[in-house]
Parts: structure tokens; sequence; C-alpha cells
């Protein structure tokens, strides 16, 4: 176990300098002189000149590179123009507010999609396997955030049950949380629950097709014992990888439900930095969230690992 | 019994009698996937928009920016077939030029990959000295978020539909290298490729003759689900301010123009977000189809 979860964590270190190196090199990518994309077309020289010098972007290349890597040795990413506070600061700040979001969005995506894939195996071929999958294929064929509208429409708007937009912290208003917090999860959530039940019904059909299914059903034990205690058991294991691409996909969700909800989390920071041209946050908060994902995958291989001793011996 | 006896000779003899008819492997996959209901379900589905794409000049009559403030906020039905916006705009023109660039988009992202994912995992593949370097970074690439690290790209480009097309290709092609290497890896252990390289091959025939041709099916499928992410990813974008830049008509940016307006006009947001949905809808289903029948040891993974 010890040396899987070395093993793991050795090999993400070079991902991870990759990552920051691209995320250096991304600030590159911006066409000119990006002192003056910052400072906007009203800036006098003196201005910019002023963001050249912030930045430390009239350094030599090499010494940019050594104190960007300097500084991430250091829990500094830069400052936020915007913020006018450092980048890691302010991702910090907001990062609660984004997870509570996704784990809500992750519990509503297991529970929809793991249910919908398992009853959709168990009647495979039948009316219900197909409105499973019927739904599934709707799940991740519908663009979030025009869920997301649709729901204001109908329920904000129309109907008038749930606010349109806001957030209330967890801490503060636990309900007031729940309330404002329903549909961005659930607009969050379908995606990755259409997946995750094609995932799991391919995943169980494979399972149940197994010899060991056929001797437990021969051997005279119920039907429900075979399925919960034998197939599910088995099937749940590859669908742990999984996992780790639904948080993926989840926080890449949570940039436009956050702007869409006008909810104060990571995704609603990015997208501000953006269209302010606030680059370093753009940057730091790339590289920050990027990071985070990285370690969740991490977590998620020892899961697997633990789960599947097959693959602790490999 | 004798008479019995007698009659499988003679079936088979009758059956052998007309010459068997030879068909082409590729004709054989065609009637495979147009008996394919979920194919040709989503061939439609995405046909029409593909129709509307490529007719757009023809088919709508008024220039999708021409403003008409006497007509503005029309719902659909009237005079304009979808409705007008805010400014009088004919949204059936919007949305037909809309979907014309995401036909466009689409298409480029799909010809990036088709172009870089294939040497690049190609060369990892079957070049092990360059398989460790280009694999990390791949790796790399594909940790980030993929419609993050799409923001990032084009905020950092700035907002144009060639910049969304760039950033695009920088997320998705690592994706499609990834597939095309493990075809390739499997495929130049094979003893076919084996015997070509002791028959004294170069690696540029081997790979054109014997590895890419077999490693080409999983990537036609991985490439008409990445058509729905392009289009899915460009709206997003566009939605979020960072695509085409208005007045040119993208669906996302018709559906945060519409947001304004929600209360009065959702046909505003509602009609180009059904055509989204169509379009990647019937790509998906086009993706199942391809995959069914092309192939099918995929079947169980997605």
């Amino acid at each position: 176990m010890l040396s899987v979860a070395l093993r793991r964590i050795a090999s993400a270190i070079p991902v991870l300098l990759l990552v920051s190196l691209i995320t250096f090199g991304m600030m590159r990518l911006i066409p000119g002189d990006p002192a003056a994309a910052i400072a906007g077309l009203s800036a006098t020289p003196q201005q910019v000149a002023q963001i050249r010098a912030d930045l430390g972007l009239d350094e030599p290349f090499l010494m940019q590179l050594g104190r960007w890597y300097g500084g991430m040795l250091q829990g500094d990413l830069g400052r936020s123009i915007l913020m006018g506070k450092g980048v890691v600061a302010v991702t910090m700040e907001r990062l609660p507010v984004t997870l509570a979001l996704s784990a809500y969005a992750l519990v509503l995506t297991l529970v929809i999609g793991l249910l919908a894939g398992i009853i959709a195996a168990l009647r495979q071929n039948t009316v219900i396997d197909q409105a499973a999958m019927m739904f599934a294929m709707i799940g991740i064929s519908i663009p979030s955030f025009f869920l997301g509208l649709l729901m204001i429409i109908v329920f904000a708007v129309r109907l008038g049950w749930l606010p349109t937009g806001g957030y209330i912290p967890l801490t503060e208003d636990p309900w007031g949380w729940f309330v404002t917090s329903t549909m961005p999860a659930i607009s969050l959530a379908l995606l990755q629950a259409g997946l995750l039940a094609r995932i799991t019904r391919s995943t169980m059909l494979e399972v149940l097709r197994q010899d060991y299914i056929r001797t437990a059903r021969a051997k005279g034990l119920p039907a429900r014992q075979v399925v919960f205690k034998h197939a599910l058991a088995n099937a749940l294991i590859p669908i742990t990888t999984v996992v780790g691409i639904i948080i993926s996909l989840l926080l890449s969700g949570a940039v436009v439900t956050e702007a869409l909800f006008s909810i104060p989390g990571i995704g609603g920071l990015l997208t501000q930095a953006v269209l302010n041209r606030d680059y370093p946050m753009v940057q730091g908060g790339l590289l920050l969230v990027t990071a985070f994902l990285v370690l969740v995958n991490i977590g998620i291989d020892m899961l697997y690992a633990f789960l599947d001793p097959r693959v602790r011996y490999e | 019994m004798s008479e019995t006896g007698a009659l499988p000779l003679e079936a088979i003899r009758s059956e052998a009698e007309p010459e068997p008819k030879r068909v082409h492997p590729a004709w054989m996959t065609l009637r495979r996937l147009f008996r394919h209901r979920l194919f040709v379900t989503g061939l439609i589905l995405f046909g029409i928009i593909a129709f509307m794409a490529a007719a757009a000049p023809w088919i709508t009559d008024i220039n999708p920016n021409r403003l008409s403030m006497r007509n503005k906020f029309m719902p659909p039905g009237g005079d304009f077939i979808l409705g007008t916006d805010n400014f009088g705009r004919s949204l059936w023109s919007r949305v037909v030029w809309g979907a014309r660039l995401s036909v466009i988009i689409g298409v480029s992202v799909v010809a990036l990959n088709a172009v870089f994912g294939t040497l690049i995992g190609a060369a990892a593949g079957y070049f092990r000295r360059l398989d460790n370097l280009l694999m990390r970074i791949n790796d790399a690439l594909m940790a980030f978020p993929a419609i993050l690290l799409a923001i990032g790209v084009t905020a950092m480009l700035g907002p144009s539909t060639a910049n969304v097309i760039i950033a695009l290709g920088i997320v998705y092609v690592p994706r499609t290298a990834r597939i095309v290497r493990s075809s390739v890896i499997v495929l130049r252990e094979m003893e076919y490729v084996q015997a070509a390289i002791a028959a004294g091959a170069g690696h540029w025939r081997i790979l054109r003759h014997h590895i890419l041709p077999n490693a080409m099916a999983p990537m036609i499928v991985q490439l008409s689900f990445l058509f729905a992410y392009a289009v899915l990813s460009e709206a997003t974008l566009s939605f979020l301010g960072l695509g085409a830049v208005p007045p040119t008509p993208t669906w996302g940016n018709i559906m945060a123009e519409g947001r304004d307006f929600m209360r009065d006009a959702p046909w505003i947001i509602a009609i180009p977000g059904v055509t989204l949905m169509i379009t990647v809808l019937g790509l998906n289903m086009l993706g199942d189809g391809l995959r069914d029948v092309l192939d099918p040891r995929l079947r169980i993974q997605q």
C-alpha cells in the first residue's frame, strides 16, 4: 500500500512541474505586450511600465522562470490585479464555496447515476433500460448552462419557488445554502450522472456475465444477494476510477454554473479574472485547481489499490 | 431413411449453386451502420443541423444582424418564424448562422485532432524513445480541467473564432493522441507487423500501411464524440463572452444576450439552446452507433 502511494506521488511530480511550466507559459501566449493588454488602451506608457515591473516582465526570461518556481515553493503565485491580494489567498477564500457545491453535485451524480445504471443493467433490453439510457443520453447532451437557464426560467422566474441566483454560505445558514445551491447542483450534476449511468450499466452487465455469478445463482442464492453482494461489490471497483474524471468535470462545470447563478466560488472568480484581464489570477487559479485535481486523483488511485488487491501486487 | 439422408446433400448443393456475391468490407460496415437505429437517428438530427449550416445563405433571407426595432421581442410564429430578439433581429437567421459557425468550429477541431492526434499518438506509440517525453506533456495537459484550460487559453489569446479553435485543439489533441497511442502499441507487437519489419519494410511504410489503418476505428469513434464536445465547449465559451465577438451570432452569445430578457422573451434562450442540444444529442448518438459497429470492444468502457 505504501509503495503504491509513493509510486503514485513520484509519478505526479513531473506532471505537476509540467503543469506549472504550461501555466507559466500561458502569460507568454498573450499577443504583443501583456502589460499593455492589462493596462488597457487609455494607459500612459508610465502605467504600462509600472505594470510590467510589478509582474516582473522586465526581467530576463530565465529570471522570471526562476522567480515563478521559487515563489511556488513558498506558496506565492503572484498577486491578483483585480483583488489586490495574493492569488493563493484569494483562491483559498473561494475554494470552500466551490467544494461545497461540487460535493452536493457529486452526491446527486452518484445517487442518480449509480441507481439508473444498476436498474438499467438488471432490466437489460426492457423499456426501463431504454428509458434510463435515453435519460442518460439527454443528460450528456444537454449543456449545463442551458439546463440552468431553463430551471431559472421555470422554477425561479415563473413559479418563484427558488431564487434566481445568489449564495448563502453553508456555515451561516444550512437551509439557505441548500435552497440556493439546489438548482446549480442539479444543472451541474446531470452531465456526470448521465456518464456514470452509462458506465455503471456496462460495467454491471460485464460483471453479471461472469462465471462466479452463474455459480452463485446455481447454488441457489437469492437474487438480491447475488446482485448486491456479488455483482455490485465488484462492479463498483472500476467505477471508483471514474469518480476522478467526474470531479474534474464538476470543477470545470462549476466555472459556468457559478457564473450563471452568481455564486462566489473559484469559477466565478476565474470568469471575472478572465473578463478583466487579471492574468496572474487566471494563471495561479488554474494552477491551483489543477494541482488540487492531481491530488484528488492520487487519493482515488490509492482507494482503488485498497479495494482491488490485484493492483497492489502489480 | 434413404430419402431423408439424401436431403442435406441436395440442400447444400442448391445453396452453393449461386455464385457467392463478393461484397466490399466497407459496404458491409455501412450496411450495419444503417441498420443501427441510434446511428440513423443521430445522422438525421445532425444532418438537419449540417444542412442548416451549409445552406445558411440560401435558407435565410434576412441578414442575422439586421436591426429592426419595430419588430423587437416578436414571439415565434408570426412574420418571423422563430421570433425576434431585443433588437428585432430574426432568431431563425441568427440560429442558422450560429449553426454555420458551430459546424465550422467542430470540423476544424476534429481536423486538428485527426492530424496532430494521429501524429503525436503514432510517434509516441511506435518510437519508444519519444513515448516518455510526449506522454508526460500529454498527461500534464490532460491534468487541467478541460473547459478551464480552454478558458485560460482563449483568455490569453483574446476572444475570436480562430482562438477558440486553437484553445479546443490544445485541450483535446492530447486525449486523441492517447487513444491512437494505445492502439499503436498493441498493433506494433502483432505478428504481421513483426513480419513486415523482418521483411525489411521501413518505419514510414509500416506505420502508413500496417499500423495506422488498423488504428483508425477507435479514432473515428473518438472524433465523433469530439465534434460534440467541441460544439458544446464553443457554446460555453461564447456564453461566457470568450467566443466569437458579437454581433457575430453564435448559439452561446445569443443565449447570453437573452439572459436579460428571460422573463418576457424566454424563446431567445430556448431556441438556440434546443438547437445546441439537438446537435450534441445527434453527434452523441452517431458516436454510439459508430462505436457499436466499428469498435465493439469499447462498448464496455464507455
